[in-house]
């Protein structure tokens, strides 16, 4: 029978936990995935306080220039978390950190690094310019202190797509658009390991606020072209095979697509559509339901202007 | 999505009955006690889970939230009101139903946290309330609309678009307009929405009429079920607070074959 000093030992340590949590501070724990290649999972979950917002997978790649980011998280907090951690386990400065796309959850760490070495495409540089300080209240509501210090900071190197060799280690950039309409895919020569962004999610349903489904499709059909062994996704687990959370991917775009036409031409309203049955297949995807009533939202109006049919006098 | 279940009802039910007094609000609304006066005016209320309540458990867009009122588990509903609490225009929707079933779908803005409910009168006077919480970034009832933001609403003013479908319950009737919904709350522009809704089939019969507010979401976007026949021409008829007419036709069709299923 545990003795009652052990019982309110462990009483003390449980009573420790929220409290730890309540200090904001990211544990952050770089996973190798290959040779110099490390990646910090996020939770396969909605930006919430539970979380600090720290949701997408970034990934830190060794040089011998220095250390690599693609990505760099949801805040300041994060971005300086992520700073330490990645250097702690390749032991040289970041030099570089690559932006995949516009969304908060990726970019808002990016305070934490000299502008300088903040890399975009000149599609996402313009996008950032007009959208890039625009998440900055909704994050605040949804993660309160987590932010705390955390300003939009725009990237201060332009970045074509194409080759760049760093310290020995050649990286292929991809610009492709779908995701969003700037999207940024990144090859790493050495390992093979293609770094997907947003283009590509694996066992957590993708989010699409600012999709367009027909590029989208096209950029996938890109990604499997390269001759990469492995993927890392921007959101969910690694998959270790070329195709497989490429091709869940597009499975849930197209499932998506069709649905919610077949919903409208149905004469289903918005709630009844992010109600409706998710194929078995797609049990694995971690949020689906959460992203199914976000994509009606997101793309059940346009759908609507296109298929329902004018009954105005007017019409054409 | 949220179903939502309020699992006092029966007690507040039972309490209610005995005697018309006010009813605690299960949502314990700040608002409650003034709305539900302006809304109720004196007939009885009751909290009642069998007006299904529903919309998606996150609001992606403030400016465009979907909710569904189903109250088709009651018998002799003749009126739905779908209002939010804490909105500068708490009512949405007054729809006042004659040959319809008890359902209502819209959009609506949201200006901050707040309840969301249906509620829905009997032939006696008396309604029936249920709802839930639902949270929201600020600003949905005071942002401009997208399409004054664009600069292209007038050249879309009045275009409607709409199908009616005919199948196990009832002849389901999607409709959209073009519209900004101005609420007024925006600098410089005055409020402007479509006032007024009304369907009418054959020989007259009256399927109902609604009265709608600012505080729907640009766009309108609005389901209701009519006891219409399939090859039925259904008048749509409606005006806004310019008095422009908006006027368009739906012919009922069959229903395809996985919805009349369902």
């Amino acid at each position: 029978m545990p003795d009652r000093r052990a019982v309110l030992a462990g009483l003390a340590g449980m009573l420790a936990m929220p409290v730890q949590a309540r200090d904001f501070s990211y544990v952050l724990r770089p996973v190798p995935v290959g040779d110099g290649i490390w990646v910090i999972r996020g939770t396969d979950a909605a930006i919430a306080m539970a979380n600090g917002g720290a949701i997408a997978n970034i990934t830190v790649i060794a040089t011998a220039a220095g250390t690599v980011l693609v990505d760099c998280g949801p805040s300041l907090r994060y971005g300086q978390a992520l700073k330490a951690a990645a250097e702690g386990v390749t032991g040289r400065p970041v030099t570089r950190v690559y932006l995949t796309h516009l969304h908060p959850d990726h970019i808002y760490g990016a305070g934490a690094f000299d502008p300088a070495i903040v890399a975009a495409t000149p599609a996402l540089a313009a996008l950032l310019k007009t959208e890039g300080a625009g998440f900055s209240d909704g994050m605040y509501r949804l993660l309160g202190d987590w932010m705390r210090g955390t300003e939009f900071a725009p990237p201060g190197r332009i970045i074509e797509g194409g080759e760049e060799v760093t310290g020995g280690r050649r990286l292929r950039l991809v610009p492709l658009s779908g995701h969003s309409p700037a999207d940024l895919a990144i090859l790493d020569d050495r390992t093979g390991i293609l770094v997907a962004g947003d283009l590509v999610f694996h066992d957590r349903a993708p989010s699409t606020p600012h999709a367009r489904l027909g590029p989208w499709r096209q950029a996938l059909t890109a990604l499997k072209a390269l001759d990469h062994r492995s993927t890392i996704p921007g959101h969910g687990p690694v998959d270790p095979t070329p195709a497989t959370a490429i091709d869940q991917t597009r499975d849930w775009l197209d499932w998506l697509e069709a649905s919610l036409r077949a919903a409208v031409a149905d004469g289903r309203d918005m709630v009844e559509a992010g109600n409706m049955a998710i194929p078995p297949r797609f049990a694995r995807l971690a949020a689906a339901r959460y992203e199914l009533q976000r994509s009606v939202s997101h793309l059940y109006p346009g759908i609507e202007a296109e298929l329902l049919p004018r009954i105005d006098p007017r019409r054409p | 999505m949220i179903r939502i279940a309020i699992a006092a009802t029966g007690a507040v039910l039972m309490a209610g009955s005995a005697q018309a007094q006010p009813q605690r609000d299960p949502l314990e609304s700040p608002t409650w006690q003034g709305l539900a006066a302006s809304l109720f005016g004196t007939e009885r209320v009751h909290f009642d889970d069998r007006v299904k309540v529903e919309f998606p458990a996150i609001a992606e867009d403030q400016h465009s939230f979907p909710v569904t009122i189903d109250a088709r588990g009651i018998a002799g509903v003749k009126r739905i009101l779908l209002f939010a609490d804490l909105n500068p225009i708490p009512l949405a929707i007054d729809y006042s139903l004659e040959a319809a079933r008890p359902y209502l779908a819209a959009r609506i803005k949201l200006d901050q946290r707040t309840p969301v409910r249906g509620a829905v009168q009997l032939a006696d006077g008396s309604w029936l309330v249920n709802g839930g919480w639902i949270d929201a970034a600020g600003g949905g009832c005071s942002a401009p609309p997208a399409s004054r933001v664009k600069g292209d609403w007038a050249e879309h003013l009045g275009e409607m678009r709409g199908i009616a479908l005919n199948g196990a319950d009832g002849t389901r009737i999607r409709l959209a307009f073009r519209h900004p919904m101005d609420t007024g709350f925006v600098a410089n522009i005055p409020s402007y929405h479509i006032e007024h809704v009304g369907l009418v089939g054959a020989q007259g019969r009256r399927y109902g009429d609604m009265q709608i507010e600012a505080s729907v979401a640009e766009d309108p976007a609005i389901t209701t079920i009519a006891d219409a026949a399939t090859g039925e021409e259904i008048m749509v008829a409606g005006n806004d607070t310019n008095g422009i007419g908006y006027e368009g036709r739906l012919k009922v069709a069959e229903a395809p074959a996985a919805f009349a299923a369902r």
